[in-house]
């Protein structure tokens, strides 16, 4: 019997759950707030499904409507992507250690 | 590209999207994860241009779409300020949560694009997906928007409260699963749209009643909702970058979530059912005015702290608002400059939102090696001479500790009062976000600093 490929995906997940839990218990609390840009960040890989919707259909109806929301989708994801990191970065680059 | 070729692709993105999580276990190594994180955002945008293989004038335009939004991002990433990190985690979080909307409408409105069937013959799991995903990135989006507001302060940080609010809750939360089902039985599109309409409203009605206090709970509820969303679009468009980050996502803001509960000694549903000092506003003043309390001025701190061999700061919110933590760094270098040996103690809850202290003494350029947590400091305070408290409040409370009655009997809180003397900045004796007076003012140990965080600081470096 074959198995259903949404198991398959099932188990990606849940197995990514575990996999968070026990990442984000060894992220030392010092660097919580860059831990919430940078995990804000990399969700916004939902651009892949905005490109994929902007870019549905035949080549010369390119703003359909739901073209259109593809579009404002990846303005949105963009912001995110750039700006996470960035903020990041810059947030990052400000933990130093002691100078002896 | 195949759909194999480019499924092993996302998987690696999922990859190090993981390992920049991992970086953060340290300052050292976390730049590096940064990195990571980077480079499976662009493998994974790149492997989906590929994919879909449609370089036609669209193609420029999303181009164009995607410089637009990174320039965006980018000004706004360099120009904030880190005072205002809360509200930037915030407004974030409301755009992942409207951006997975779009592409669950998207979805819904051409499935064929996606491989999910016909208009009006969506397989039932992608509808099921992209409705729950709909759901709670329309959630996600206007709760972060009200917490963004309050943060912001463009909307009070008071809890508003109305009666029969979690009755509506619960209605409106039903409605949206009773939908979800019809949705699935008659694929009506006006059922689609309703879902959206009410899961906004339900995001609205769910952040209204929360306090500013509460907010460092709130910004990781929403962290982790928006990737709940992201999870549950990517099971839509079956894709496993998105599914691995959304989980990801989803039990890292659910773990930040518990830590800053545990902080406060709080149930998360006590948190999210109302503020603290909402409902009982009436606070007997009269008593507590005959208390004697000792106040100085900054040449007393001064004096005490250039004659102290050791002494911890303690920063609360109060010292972003003031933004004294520059003033705070020279303080200390002055202090240092004496022989004095200086250390920086965090509260959990201290802030707006996780770790917000922590970035705004790293970007007073002080090292993060000299800031301690709760756990690890909290048993010097007995052999320090003085605390300097700054801007923090009912974190140092020892009624948490003596008094039953009061409501944050039970809370984790800075020994504060062990050590030898206490100075406390603080514009009045008003009482903190609980709404209970701090018995700290009152303590014979205690100097209360009546003046601005900002502006005593400096004056302390003055006469240091």
């Amino acid at each position: 019997m074959e198995i259903d490929p949404f198991i398959f995906r099932l188990s990606i997940f849940i197995l990514s759950i575990f996999v968070g839990y026990y990442v984000v218990w060894s992220v030392t609390p010092s660097l919580h707030t860059p831990l919430m840009s940078v995990t804000n960040a990399i969700s916004s890989v939902i651009i892949v499904g905005a490109i994929i919707a902007a870019l549905a259909g035949s080549k010369q109806s390119i703003f359909e409507i739901s073209n259109i929301f593809g579009f404002f989708a990846i303005i949105l994801a963009a912001v995110n992507i750039f700006g996470g990191f960035l903020v990041t970065q810059r947030m990052l680059q400000m933990y130093k250690k002691k100078k002896k | 590209m195949s759909a194999n070729l480019s499924a092993l692709f996302y998987l690696i993105s999922g990859i190090l999207f993981i390992l920049a999580l991992r970086g953060l276990s340290s300052p050292e190594t976390s730049r590096q994860g940064n990195y990571f994180g980077i480079a499976g955002m662009t493998i994974s945008i790149i492997v989906t241009f590929l994919s879909v293989g449609n370089f036609g004038p669209g193609f420029i335009y999303v181009l164009i779409f995607l410089l637009i939004g990174g320039s965006i991002g980018a000004i706004i990433a360099f120009k904030i300020p880190m005072t205002a990190m809360p509200e930037l985690v915030a407004g974030f979080h409301s755009l992942v949560g409207l951006a997975a909307v779009f592409v669950a409408i998207s979805a819904f409105l051409k499935p064929d694009a996606f491989g999910l069937g016909i208009v009006g013959n969506i397989k039932l799991a992608s509808l099921i997906e992209m409705s729950l995903g709909a759901a709670i990135g329309a959630i996600t989006f206007s709760g972060s928007i009200i917490a963004f507001l309050k943060l912001r302060g463009i909307m009070s940080g008071a809890p508003i409260t109305f009666k029969g609010q979690h009755f509506i809750n619960l209605l409106l939360g039903l409605a949206i699963i009773f939908l979800i089902y019809y949705l699935c039985v008659n694929q009506l599109s006006n059922i689609f749209w309703s879902i959206v309409l009410i899961s906004f409203i339900v995001g609205v009605l769910l952040i209204i009643p929360i306090g500013g206090a509460d907010m460092p709970v709130v910004i990781s509820m929403l962290n982790s909702y928006s990737g709940w969303a992201a999870a549950g679009i990517g099971f839509t468009l079956e894709n496993t970058a998105l599914i691995i980050t959304g989980a990801l996502v989803g039990s890292s803001g659910a773990i930040l979530s518990y830590i800053m509960c545990k902080g406060m000694n709080r149930s998360f549903f006590n948190v999210i059912l109302g503020g603290w000092g909402a409902t009982d506003q009436k606070t007997t003043s009269g008593s507590k005015e005959q208390k004697p309390v000792k106040s100085g001025n900054a040449d007393d701190a001064a004096f005490l702290m250039k004659n102290a061999s050791s002494v911890i700061i303690v920063p609360g919110y109060g010292m972003a608002v003031a933004q004294a933590q520059h003033a705070l760094r020279e303080m200390v270098d002055a202090l240092k400059k004496n022989g004095v040996k200086v250390s920086y103690a965090i509260h959990p809850v201290a802030g707006r939102m996780p770790g917000h202290m922590n970035v705004l003494l790293a970007e007073a350029n002080v090292p993060y090696d000299e800031v301690f947590e709760l756990e690890e400091i909290n048993n010097d305070f007995a052999n320090c001479d003085v605390a300097y408290v700054i801007g923090a409040n009912d974190v140092t409370n020892p009624v948490a500790k003596s008094d039953p009655k009061s409501p944050i009997y039970g809370m984790p809180v800075l020994d504060v009062e062990k050590s030898k003397s206490v100075l406390f900045v603080k514009r009045s004796l008003s009482p903190g976000y609980a709404g209970i007076d701090n018995d700290l003012f009152y303590r014979d140990n205690t100097l209360m600093l009546f003046a601005d965080a900002k502006k005593m600081t400096e004056e302390i470096v003055k006469s240091l």
